[in-house]
């Protein structure tokens, strides 16, 4: 039932994403990728990520809708007719896809408990976590206390995106103020 | 073992790299940067699926610790995966800000038509 349940999602997300590729009205689109996103977040709550579908269904489904609304507002929202023929990159997209597919056939079948990744460092993660952080849940016991620095540099990362867009809008401001 | 089971051990892979895919071809084949962005989005929620898929254990719970549950998915793709959606909206918020002042700048945001103007811009000089 869970493994059904969850290729019905994984079907509709794949016919979004026909959508998102074949129209061309970019309001259109910004919205079918919010659909996407929480669908995407749907699937992650099929594979037991919760935490990664909270964060999925805010951050994908509503900051990044909005991000893509407002740029939308400063910009065009009609994509033009293409120039070149799309035959070379749909080819090249193909291609890559059909390698990839051949290199799934390797891959342990999905849901499995004795595939390397969940028996080595995953598994160690849930034994000693009650012992060493006493947080029942393990992914924020992981994400703050044992890969902590990982977040601190994710934080600077973000950080860093939020000075640079602070930056390249200003100088749009004034620029556009000059030519008044 | 049905042709039911066969599909269902890899279907997770193949709709990732459909998806995957279908990010790639957004993104060389379109010419309008908005567009190509949320290509680029579609393509990195793919390999949030690719991290998320081989961690789920069938009949298992999210991995929060309680009495009564013995099986849990992987936690540590799910902490990967949180990191990648808060850097992937950091840097589709520059992208989209980049999109914003390239239109700006030339009065659009396709790069079929500003790749001429640069183009005769550079001659000029």
């Amino acid at each position: 039932m869970e493994q059904l349940i969850n290729m019905v999602l994984l079907t509709l997300l794949a016919a979004i994403t026909f959508g998102i590729i074949r129209v061309r009205n970019l309001f259109a689109v910004v919205v079918l990728t919010s659909a996407y996103s929480f669908l995407m977040a749907s699937v992650m709550i099929v594979l037991d990520a919760v935490d990664v579908a909270m964060t999925e269904a805010s951050v994908g489904a509503g900051i990044s809708t909005v991000l893509a609304l407002g740029a939308l507002y400063l910009t065009k929202t009609e994509e033009a007719e293409p120039r070149y023929s799309p035959l070379l990159p749909a080819l090249v997209a193909v291609g890559t896809g059909a390698v990839l597919v051949f290199g799934t056939l390797d891959l342990p079948p999905f849901g499995r408990a004795d595939t390397p990744l969940n028996t080595d460092v995953g598994a160690d993660y849930l034994a000693r976590n009650m012992a060493e952080t006493d947080i029942p849940n393990v992914v924020t016991a992981v994400l703050a206390s044992y890969r902590g620095f990982d977040t601190l540099g994710e934080t600077t990362v973000v950080f860093t995106a939020g000075i640079g867009v602070l930056m390249l809008l200003k100088r749009w401001r004034k620029a556009a103020r000059r030519e008044d | 073992m049905t042709l039911f089971d066969e599909i269902a051990r890899h279907y997770n892979y193949w709709v990732t790299i459909l998806l995957m895919v279908a990010g790639l071809y957004i993104v060389v084949a379109k010419s309008n940067m908005i567009k190509r962005l949320l290509g680029l989005s579609v393509f990195q929620t793919s390999v949030y699926l690719l991290y998320l898929s081989p961690g789920k254990i069938l009949g298992g719970t999210p991995p929060i610790l309680a009495p009564g549950y013995a099986v849990y998915s992987n936690p540590l793709p799910h902490v990967l995966i949180l990191t990648a959606i808060v850097v992937g909206v950091a840097t589709l918020a520059l992208g989209l800000a980049l999109a914003v002042r390239i239109n700006e700048a030339f009065g659009s945001i396709e790069e079929d038509e500003i790749v001429p103007v640069i183009d005769r811009e550079d001659h000029s000089a």
